[in-house]
């Protein structure tokens, strides 16, 4: 059977483009860019190559900004907690969201064990922050704010520029979490003020395995991983210098088609979400119709759980993903959409279709055939609603 | 995530006995105060003889699986057999669940055992079987419905 992939937001494949890129560099030209010699001087190269090409992607300055990490969980971590024990002097203060990515939750969660207090915004229906909210909450202790792009579950966009105004404004550094947005979004570090930015060279179609952290020049951060001093002592370890060639071409490309990309899912979006919303009774859409990915998709459906109709469309070839509590590791519905006000049993019958370089538009047109198909048997069994009422 | 067995899957594709009973004898509805999910049998008593069970369940594919199955084992047995259903039962009919999942399987005999405590009371029998099993810790109990 061939596979519908509706989950790019979870994983997605390598451009082959990439791929050949890396291959060298996992032989021939193995060398350690901290070498001397010629095969190592040539990693080095190619690895500043990569600085210079993701450097370019999100509009900094100079490419040593960037630092190399194992991925966007890393980054994120070195962002919140190493500015954080880098400013004791200042506060202890940090403004976050209540519908972050739980990387930053439990980094900040860790954060507020040390004695630093921690203020999560509300957002309103859509999963938008409220920037004067964001400006009240601000204190003479604030070091930090941490904020996502836009949002991988419901794919709301925040006003990242306003937002990255009143920190540059109020003295506040101000770290946005880019993994949903990065490739799909034109994202411009000095236009929106951001001094530290989290990304992952997967959410490109790189490599998995290997994340960059932009900081401004002038933001200084604690390394939380020490060791040989590698990427100016922020983050030892030896280079993944395959991985970071691979997220190099993946910036290259990503840079050079998003905006061909970018219009070509947002129709694709478009077409999905009014498919659904047409062909289902009792359906919703989580976030907002507009202020969103180009990529992303998520539903509720009344009277269902999220994780059977994701094993439902399994068997009908369609890979996608759900916020159900059923599948949390927790057991615990969706922080996001809890938020965003959705009582927690409708938040059990959320979908996530998320889609990518490689959907087309008989992906979508099979996936609005058939999600319909798998609610109904759902919800046939289901006692929420009286029988045959379907 | 860790895989559901053939079994798991095959109850949760082809699910057996689903639906409602017209005058049912005994009706059990039970929530997952874990996830949130909700579970109802019904049940058709005769001379003591469970002779059909029907569910419903808003859950997991493992909640879909497990009562399926329980409808299964259930069904045909004495109503004092059928107390004696425990979710290990139910998750060895299924080749076993993940072990996050175990508390979807408590669902179903949660609920099956609540439609037999509903016929007993209906008929203004005595619980002691029921009572008994609970305070040996076999029952849970009804759970609060939360959805
Ligand atoms: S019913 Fe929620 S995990 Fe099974």
């Amino acid at each position: 059977m061939n596979i519908v992939y509706m989950d790019y937001a979870s994983s997605s494949p390598v451009d082959p483009r990439v791929i050949e890129a890396m291959l060298p560099y996992f032989s021939e030209k193995h060398g350690n860019p901290s070498s001397v010699h010629q095969i190592g001087r040539e990693s080095f190269e190619a690895i500043e190559d990569s600085r210079r090409k993701i450097a370019s992607l999100i509009n900094a300055e100079r490419p040593d900004e960037l630092i190399f990490t194992s991925g966007a969980t890393e980054s994120i971590n070195l962002a919140i907690k190493g500015l954080a024990f880098r400013r004791l002097d200042k506060g202890k203060h940090i403004v976050t969201s209540k519908i972050e990515h739980i990387s930053t939750m439990n980094a900040l969660k860790f954060l507020s064990t040390k004695g630093f207090k921690i203020t999560y915004l509300p957002v309103d229906e859509f999963g938008f922050v409220d920037p004067v909210a964001l400006n009240d909450a601000i204190t003479r202790e604030t070091i930090l704010i941490s904020i996502s792009y836009a949002n991988g579950e419901v794919g709301t966009i925040q006003n990242v520029g306003e937002i990255g105004k009143i920190a540059r404004d109020q003295g506040v550094t101000f770290h946005v979490d880019a993994v949903a947005a990065i490739g799909k979004l034109s994202i411009d570090v000095r236009k929106d003020c951001i001094d530290l930015l989290s990304f992952s060279s997967n959410d490109l179609y790189g490599p998995k395995g290997v994340g960059a952290l932009f900081i401004r020049k002038g933001t200084k951060i604690e390394p939380i991983i020490h060791g040989g001093g590698q990427e100016r002592g922020l983050r030892s370890g030896s280079e993944n210098l395959p991985g970071i060639v691979g997220f190099g071409k993946a910036a290259e490309i990503a840079k050079k088609e998003m905006e061909v990309e970018t219009s070509r899912l947002t129709e694709l979006r478009d077409k999905l979400i009014k498919g659904i919303l047409k062909k289902t009774e009792n359906v919703w859409l989580n976030g907002h119709p507009t202020k969103r990915l180009p990529n992303n998709a998520n539903f509720r459906f009344k009277f269902i759980e999220g994780e059977s109709l994701v094993l439902r469309l399994s068997d009908f070839g369609i890979a996608s993903a759900t916020s159900s509590a059923c599948t949390s590791k927790t057991l615990e519905p969706s922080h996001v959409l809890l938020a965003m006000g959705i009582p927690a049993a409708d938040a059990q019958g959320s979908l996530l279709l998320t889609m990518g370089r490689w959907t087309q538009n008989e992906d979508v047109e099979y996936v609005i055939d058939n999600v319909p198909l798998a609610v109904d048997f759902l919800r046939k069994l289901s006692p929420l609603i009286p029988q045959g009422d379907v | 995530m860790k895989m559901y067995s053939r079994k798991c899957m095959e109850h949760f594709r082809n699910p057996r006995n689903v639906g409602t009973i017209e005058n049912p004898d005994g009706v059990g509805r039970v929530g997952n105060p874990v996830c949130g999910d909700l579970m109802e049998i019904q049940i058709k008593v005769e001379n003591g003889i469970l002779t059909d069970v029907k569910f419903r369940t808003f859950g997991c594919g493992a909640a879909i699986a497990t009562s399926s199955m329980i409808t299964e084992l259930a069904k045909g047995k004495t109503l004092e057999e059928a107390l004696k259903i425990t979710r290990g039962d139910v998750a060895d009919a299924l080749e076993g669940l993940p072990p996050i999942k175990m508390h979807c399987s408590n669902l179903a005999a949660d609920a099956l055992h609540a439609a037999i405590k509903d016929y007993y009371e209906r008929h203004g029998k005595k619980l002691e079987e029921y009572e008994e099993r609970k305070k040996e810790g076999l029952i849970d109990g009804e759970k609060s419905t939360k959805t």
